[in-house]
């Protein structure tokens, strides 16, 4: 610690040494944190259903999906990123998943929500497997930090199903 | 920043700046105007002085629920530590060691290396040698 170039450098780096340090203590106390999200799907119409030329199904559904997801915002959260998968089991598969809709919600305020909406991405089954089929909506999020580590969970919502022929 | 420009700049503020820093080739290697008991008090201050702040800015975070808040006490802590142990200033030196005069300095000459202690290297190369075998 003898000259100015060698201060400066031992000042630098011990602080950023240390920034790391607090960054990883903030990512830890994230884990303090009990959430309490709660969630609501309902599927207000079938839009369409059709089976395509290359021979899979396809749906078009308008559904409303409202939900309370204030309790996933800590002071170390940049954004929660949330979609609605659609899942349901096949001869071939014992789990498809298909992902309907999604949002990310840049801030605690924005996290009580409701939205009346068709599906954003379109659900396509791999065949014709879809007539009369009992699926789950499943809601997941991803908590993004500002530092540190992502949680990630959903709400499996069940009970919903498909008309038996096509419309 | 250059030694010339840095003691100009001290000279200008008005602290004492020693002539030696002007002639580093004849002058013993301590260009700056900090004493060693300085750097050492520098070191400890700024270790100190980041690690309070550290502390203090993690707490102020959380407590507000701002993590901007905490990276901002931290940076401002950052900058003054830097602004309190980077440049040399007179509390860092006052404990000056006294260099001798390079006038004063040639009237005591160097001690010169003798023949008896050429024939004792001599024999202690031999020495070496034996061991190595």
């Amino acid at each position: 610690m003898h000259s100015f170039g060698y201060r400066l450098n031992g000042l630098l780096t011990f602080a950023v040494t240390i920034l790391a340090l607090m960054c990883a203590i903030t990512s830890l106390s994230d884990n303090f944190n009990t959430p309490s999200p709660s969630a609501e799907i309902k599927i207000m119409n079938i839009n369409w259903f059709q089976k395509q030329p290359q021979g899979h199904d396809e749906v078009s559904l308008t559904m409303n999906v409202s939900a309370d997801l204030q309790s996933l915002f800590t002071w170390n959260t940049k954004q929660v990123f949330i979609f609605v998968a659609a899942e349901y089991e096949t001869r071939k598969n014992s789990l498809n998943q298909v992902s309907l809709w999604d949002a990310i919600i840049p801030a605690k305020e924005h996290a009580k929500f409701w939205i009346h909406t068709s599906n954003k991405y379109r659900f396509v089954d791999q065949g014709n497997n879809l007539r009369g089929k009992k699926f789950n909506l499943t809601l997941h999020w991803h908590v993004m930090p500002k530092t540190g580590k992502m949680f990630a969970d959903k709400i499996v919502l069940t009970g919903y199903s498909l008309p038996e022929e096509y419309r | 920043m250059s030694y010339f420009t840095q003691n100009s700049l001290l000279s200008f503020l008005g602290y004492p700046v020693s002539l030696q820093t002007f002639l580093p080739l004849s002058a013993p290697s301590l260009h700056f105007t900090m004493d060693w008991q300085g750097q050492k008090l520098a070191e400890q201050i700024m270790q100190i002085m980041l690690l309070v702040f550290a502390v203090t800015a993690f707490v102020a975070g959380y407590v507000l629920g701002s993590f901007q808040m905490m990276v901002l006490v931290y940076a401002g802590g950052v900058t003054l530590t830097g602004l309190i142990t980077i440049p040399n200033w007179p509390f860092f030196n006052r404990h000056p060691l006294n260099w001798l005069d390079p006038s004063e300095a040639e009237k005591h000459p160097k001690p010169q290396v003798t023949v008896s202690s050429k024939k004792k290297g001599f024999k202690r190369h031999q020495l070496v040698f034996y061991y190595c075998r």
